[in-house]
């Protein structure tokens, strides 16, 4: 569904990512790991156009991503959220997602200016999917809400919610469990498992180990700007480089 | 009755420009709305200005046609001068505009065909409070069914947060350059009615004092809906008047009344939310909150 091949991205002399290449199968949960500052994030920024790379290409259900703005890349079918929440916080819930239908509603200034029927259809039908996604995670009774008074936890729901409205076919979730404590991560968990259930596919970014495992059906491991493995959860688990990276090497010398 | 005549008489202007500072207001605010801090609004209620007085004078144009002129010439300099300026944010787009408007002021200065310095006299005056109230009427509604589509919610979005905006399948730069060159339709418009009821302009106008008086009334009325905008003008309009009996500390007086505004309502006078809140309609603050 998503190819990445040979991608890298330079900062100057400093090389972030070098020579990253896998495939996020369609459907399903796919997990990129990797330790802190793995270059992890910057993987999501190349694909959602935020940054050029500097070589290599991803391309989307075939079609190469390459020059295109964010704002296409979202409309071609792959949305995300971020790992430092980005809700817009003075606007209602409702308007949250309603911001994310805006590629689907599709009338004209004519029909915007003069209230008619199309438009007040479009926009009757735009709330009713707002509220409808909204349900999806629960957030539905406070639609009227001002999203900056949400818990933590709440607003990551709610950026899940404003996500799927931009009608992906690929959901990037960076760091969804980031600052929250065991029972919250099981809740979201299940979310996100009811998300793919929904014929989304996930590709997310983690590296809590334990939440990863036991949610992704591949995973490909960063360190240090490459892919060091990749596979099923049993292999990556057992695989020495990533263990290496994860935990450091052995000596040789026991002491 | 009588009165009313000798009122109307001696403060019609005052009253026609807080309808024209009004619709000043309201194209800053749009900008603001979309998160672009533009100076750049004087100066095409200028350019508004000089093209339908120098239109009414030399080339004869009804009244109708030049204050078309007037909103269409400004939209096109803002078409040009956006493409390259709104990809700055913050106060460096501030500073763009801020030049832009200093370059609009001396091209004017110099010009012969604009009268220089001593500006242009003698322009019919065609303005009536009916214009002025039918152009502010149609702006306002527009705005109002703007902010309430698809185009006010990615507005606000984009104010909120540019990069999470364009992640939602919005065209950024397509939404800050619409609400630039709609803003300077409302001012080119506001430039024209100025022009055909004053008799006179000149380039000391719409100088930068003017942009930054312009933002005032924004920021003092509150950027939380259209009434704000349009209190925020006549406040400012009018407040100079009110306290003509103070003679020369009238400034400092106008200028504590702001600074106390600011300090005490950062949101502005018409805040929808606060209001809300306090009157106890509706989602306002949560308790506690």
């Amino acid at each position: 569904m998503l190819t990445i091949s040979g991608l890298g991205k330079h900062f100057g002399g400093l090389a972030v990512l070098e020579d990253v290449s896998f495939e996020v199968p369609a459907g399903g949960i796919f997990g990129l790991i990797g330790p802190n500052g793995a270059g992890k994030t910057t993987v999501f920024n190349l694909v959602t156009g935020l940054l050029k790379p500097t070589t290599g290409t991803v391309s989307f259900e075939g079609r190469s991503l390459a020059g295109l703005q964010p704002h296409q890349i979202t409309r071609l079918g792959i949305a995300r959220t971020f790992q430092n929440i980005r809700i817009f916080k003075e606007m209602t819930l409702l308007q949250n997602v309603m911001v994310g239908l805006h590629g689907a509603l599709g009338y004209g200034p004519l029909a915007l200016l003069l209230n008619q029927g199309s438009f007040r259809r479009a926009e009757a039908e735009a709330r009713e999917r707002a509220l409808e996604l909204l349900s999806w995670v629960k957030l539905q009774d406070r639609a009227s809400m001002l999203a900056d008074n949400l818990s933590y936890g709440d607003q990551r729901k709610l950026e899940f919610a404003r996500a799927l409205a931009t009608g992906p076919r690929l959901l990037l979730l960076d760091e969804p469990v980031a600052g929250m404590n065991p029972a919250e991560k099981d809740a979201l968990m299940e979310e996100i498992r009811n998300i793919a259930g929904r014929g989304f596919g996930v590709f997310l970014i983690e590296h809590d180990m334990r939440f990863v495992m036991g949610l992704c059906e591949r995973i490909a491991v960063l360190n240090f700007g490459r892919v060091i493995a990749e596979g099923s959860p049993e292999e990556v688990r057992n695989d020495p480089g990533v263990i290496e990276a994860y935990l450091g090497r052995e000596d040789g010398g026991a002491p | 009755m009588e009165w009313l005549a000798n009122f109307w008489a001696t403060y019609s202007t005052l009253v026609y420009s807080v309808g024209v500072f009004a619709l000043m207001a309201l194209s800053i605010w749009l900008t603001l709305a979309c998160g672009l801090l533009s100076l750049a609004n004087a100066a095409f209620m200028c350019i508004g200005a000089y093209v339908s007085a120098l239109l009414s004078l030399h080339a004869g144009w009804p009244f109708g046609a030049t204050l078309a002129a007037a909103g269409a010439a400004p939209a096109l300099v803002a078409l040009v001068i956006g493409m390259p300026t709104l990809r700055l944010s913050g106060v460096y787009l501030a500073m763009a505009t801020l030049a832009f408007g200093e370059v609009v002021r001396i091209v004017v200065l110099n010009l012969e065909v604009t009268g220089g310095p001593e500006g242009l006299n003698g322009i019919p005056q065609s303005t009536t409070g009916w214009h002025i109230l039918a152009i502010l009427a149609v702006v306002v509604y527009g705005l109002l069914r703007l902010q309430r589509s698809r185009v006010g919610r990615a507005f606000e979005a984009i104010r909120e947060d540019e990069v999470a905006a364009s992640l939602m399948g919005i065209n950024v730069a397509r939404h800050k350059l619409f609400a630039f060159v709609l803003g300077a339709v409302i001012a080119g418009l506001a430039g024209g009615l100025n022009a055909h009821y004053t008799f006179f302009i000149s380039p000391r106008e719409y100088g930068f004092e003017n942009a930054v008086d312009i933002l005032t009334m924004v920021v003092l009325g509150g950027i939380g809906g259209l009434a704000g905008p349009m209190l925020g003008a006549a406040i400012i309009t009018l407040l100079p008047e009110l306290l003509r009996s103070l003679h020369e500390f009238r400034g400092i007086v106008n200028g504590l009344i702001l600074v106390l505004v600011v300090l005490f309502l950062p949101k502005g006078i018409w805040d929808p939310r606060r209001l809300r809140a306090l009157f106890g309609l509706g989602p306002g603050r949560d308790p506690g909150c």
